[in-house]
């Protein structure tokens, strides 16, 4: 790490550390007159804790983390603030060989729709209680992550308890697709390239995807030290404007085999290039030899990929509540939707051109169809952005929301 | 309670370390140390020796997992914080520095935790001084035998004696403001190519 850097940034080696990667190594950062240090991290709370005492300025991080952290539920919480989003989706839950045939034989056929998968499973998991078989395990890369909380909405919303039917155990993403080889787990939710990597090792099938269970969420934001954001504002703007020009760099498919190598070296996340290329193309290799496009697999740009909407953090913060990790309150939820800053993604991108959507929080599942909505400097196209079980989330009806879902599982 | 009592869980992949820490706590009186260098399993060495204070290394990619465990009552009664005062941020700084992570039992008083976690830290520090200085000591040895290579090389292709081929090795070198080993691994190089 350089002594001289302007923003010295933490990343974990995964497909989703694009656009920060990217911002680097193609020489945005430089043209916005920033050196910046890039720093590969090998957990999620070593991250956090060099965060916390100020070794890192700014980290690609799980998009619940600066949540968890302003509500102190960490060992050790840093103060965060996340005024930019590192794109839309990018997960996939991974089951074994054993697991996807038992779900074809209970119907899920070839689909990867979550509600017709999550019916499927809904019944292997009855009839493996039947025969007295031990519950099925399911890997996620951390306690406070999409993976976690996407994985737990989806088995609940299918009639799976998260904490009774199944067992949920961490693993860093490297080590899943190994796991499910030896059987230590029985399927998994991580980021790519660990779900296509596990696919080709021949360990497993993928059953659903990020995109079937909330279309358009996100994964990852970029966390900033909050004192680090109030004494560099110029540099922060000036970070942003990098990271959204990158994220278009991304987007563009004529870019994609240049994007795949560079993430590709030892570098960053040190596997074969083609592993990378099924998510950042959404020509996802489910199973050897049978690849199936899905739309919005993984989004760096369009759509507001990369505004930290409000409305996301709060959806995690429902989650939060809902499992058990904190308790629901007024100043709780508005730390939670204040942990995301869109007001900083405007100040920083305004001269950019690039659109800004004008509100901080929108109903999550109320697009069924791409819907041009109101934003300054050009034309902004949402959607679709639903949860698979066709409900919505209001940000201005979240006690309702908390109580349903906490109401739901007592008298599940 | 005596320091003595505190119970101690040590987890690194790192057999060497391990038992330079092992070390330093019980010459520090503390009896109830105990080292894995596997997370697998920790959960149930968790609940057997039940810790006060857990050090695992900073870098360890399984800490994540450690913490989830932390999360589920089942496998550790207590609630775990790192450090006891979460205001003592030199603290705090020297461990992550030094490569320290620590977890300690939520009500725990400072001062019994602190030497316990210096120690770590000196430990952890001493540890890669050792490790650098391994690691510096390889390359002087790698350099002295490039170096004996280029003589060699320097003596049959221009009859030079070894003083002489040396003293040219060095010239070299002071002219283009280069080590000696660079210069040397250059002509070996070179050396390789025009033969093969």
């Amino acid at each position: 790490m350089t002594e001289e850097a302007d923003i010295r940034v933490g990343f974990v080696p995964l497909l989703d550390s694009a656009i920060l990667v990217s911002a680097v190594v193609k020489g945005f950062t430089r043209e916005e007159g920033l050196v910046v240090a890039l720093r590969r991290e090998p957990s999620w709370a070593s991250i956090r804790d060099r965060l916390a005492v100020g070794a890192l300025d700014a980290a690609h991080i799980l998009a619940p983390m600066p949540i968890a952290a302003n509500l102190g539920l960490f060992p050790l919480s840093p103060s965060l603030i996340a005024p930019i989003a590192m794109g839309l989706g990018g997960n996939a839950v991974t089951v074994s060989n054993a697991v996807a045939g038992e779900l074809r034989d209970a119907g899920a056929g070839d689909t990867l729709d979550a509600g017709v998968v999550g019916r499927a499973l809904r019944d292997v998991v009855v009839a493996r209680r039947a025969r007295g078989l031990a519950p099925l395990k399911f890997g996620v890369v951390y306690s406070f992550s999409g993976h976690n909380f996407e994985l737990r909405f989806w088995l609940a919303a299918c009639g799976i308890d998260p904490d009774r039917d199944v067992q949920i155990v961490v693993l860093p993403p490297p080590q899943m697709p190994g796991a499910l080889a030896e059987g230590l787990i029985d399927g998994f939710c991580a980021g790519e390239p660990w779900n296509t990597a596990a696919v080709r090792a021949g360990a497993g099938a993928i059953a659903t995807v990020k995109a079937k269970i909330w279309r358009s969420s996100p994964e990852k934001v970029l966390g900033v030290s909050r004192p680090w954001a109030q004494e560099n504002a110029a540099a922060l703007d000036a970070f942003l404007r990098a990271l959204y020009r990158a994220a278009l760099w991304c987007a563009d498919r004529a870019n994609h085999e240049e994007l795949a190598r560079i993430l590709a070296s030892p570098r960053f996340i040190n596997v074969d290039p083609a592993l990378l290329m099924t998510g950042l193309t959404g020509a996802m290799e489910v199973a050897p030899g049978r690849t199936v496009q899905v739309d919005d697999f993984f989004l760096t740009a369009g759509k507001a990929a990369t505004f930290p909407w409000q409305s996301h953090a709060l959806w995690f913060y429902s989650q939060m509540v809902r499992w058990g990790f904190c308790s629901h309150s007024p100043h709780n939820t508005l730390i939670a939707r204040d942990s995301y800053r869109p007001d900083l993604y405007r100040r920083a991108l305004r001269g950019l051109g690039a659109p800004l959507p004008g509100a901080n929080l929108k109903v999550e599942g109320a697009l069924v169809a791409p819907t041009l909505v109101g934003a300054a400097n050009s034309s902004l196209v949402l959607g679709p952005d639903g949860f698979f079980d066709g409900h919505i989330f209001d940000p201005d009806q979240i006690d309702d929301y908390i109580r349903s879902q906490m109401d739901e599982r007592v008298s599940g | 309670m005596r320091d003595a009592d505190l119970s101690i869980l040590v987890i690194d992949e790192n057999a060497i370390r391990a038992q330079i820490i092992e070390e330093g706590l019980r010459a520090a009186g503390h009896a109830r140390v105990t080292v894995v260098h596997e997370i697998q399993g920790v959960a149930r060495t968790i609940e057997r020796v039940s810790p006060d204070v857990i050090v695992i290394d900073l870098e360890n990619p399984n800490r994540d997992m450690l913490e989830s465990m932390f999360l589920l009552s089942r496998s550790v009664q207590r609630p775990i914080a790192m450090f006891v005062d979460r205001s003592d941020k030199a603290a705090i700084e020297a461990a992550v520095e030094a490569g320290v992570s620590a977890y300690v039992v939520d009500g725990l008083k400072q001062e019994r935790v602190k030497p316990i976690l210096d120690m770590a830290i000196s430990r952890f520090n001493a540890f890669s001084r050792m490790a650098r200085e391994l690691e510096e000591a390889r390359t002087e040895l790698e350099s002295r035998k490039i170096v004996d290579r280029a003589k060699a090389i320097l003596m049959k292709s221009r009859g030079l004696s070894e003083d002489a081929a040396y003293k040219l090795l060095r010239s070299t070198a002071m002219n283009q403001n280069r080590k000696i080993a660079d210069i040397a691994q250059s002509l070996v190089m070179a050396a390789g190519l025009l033969e093969g």
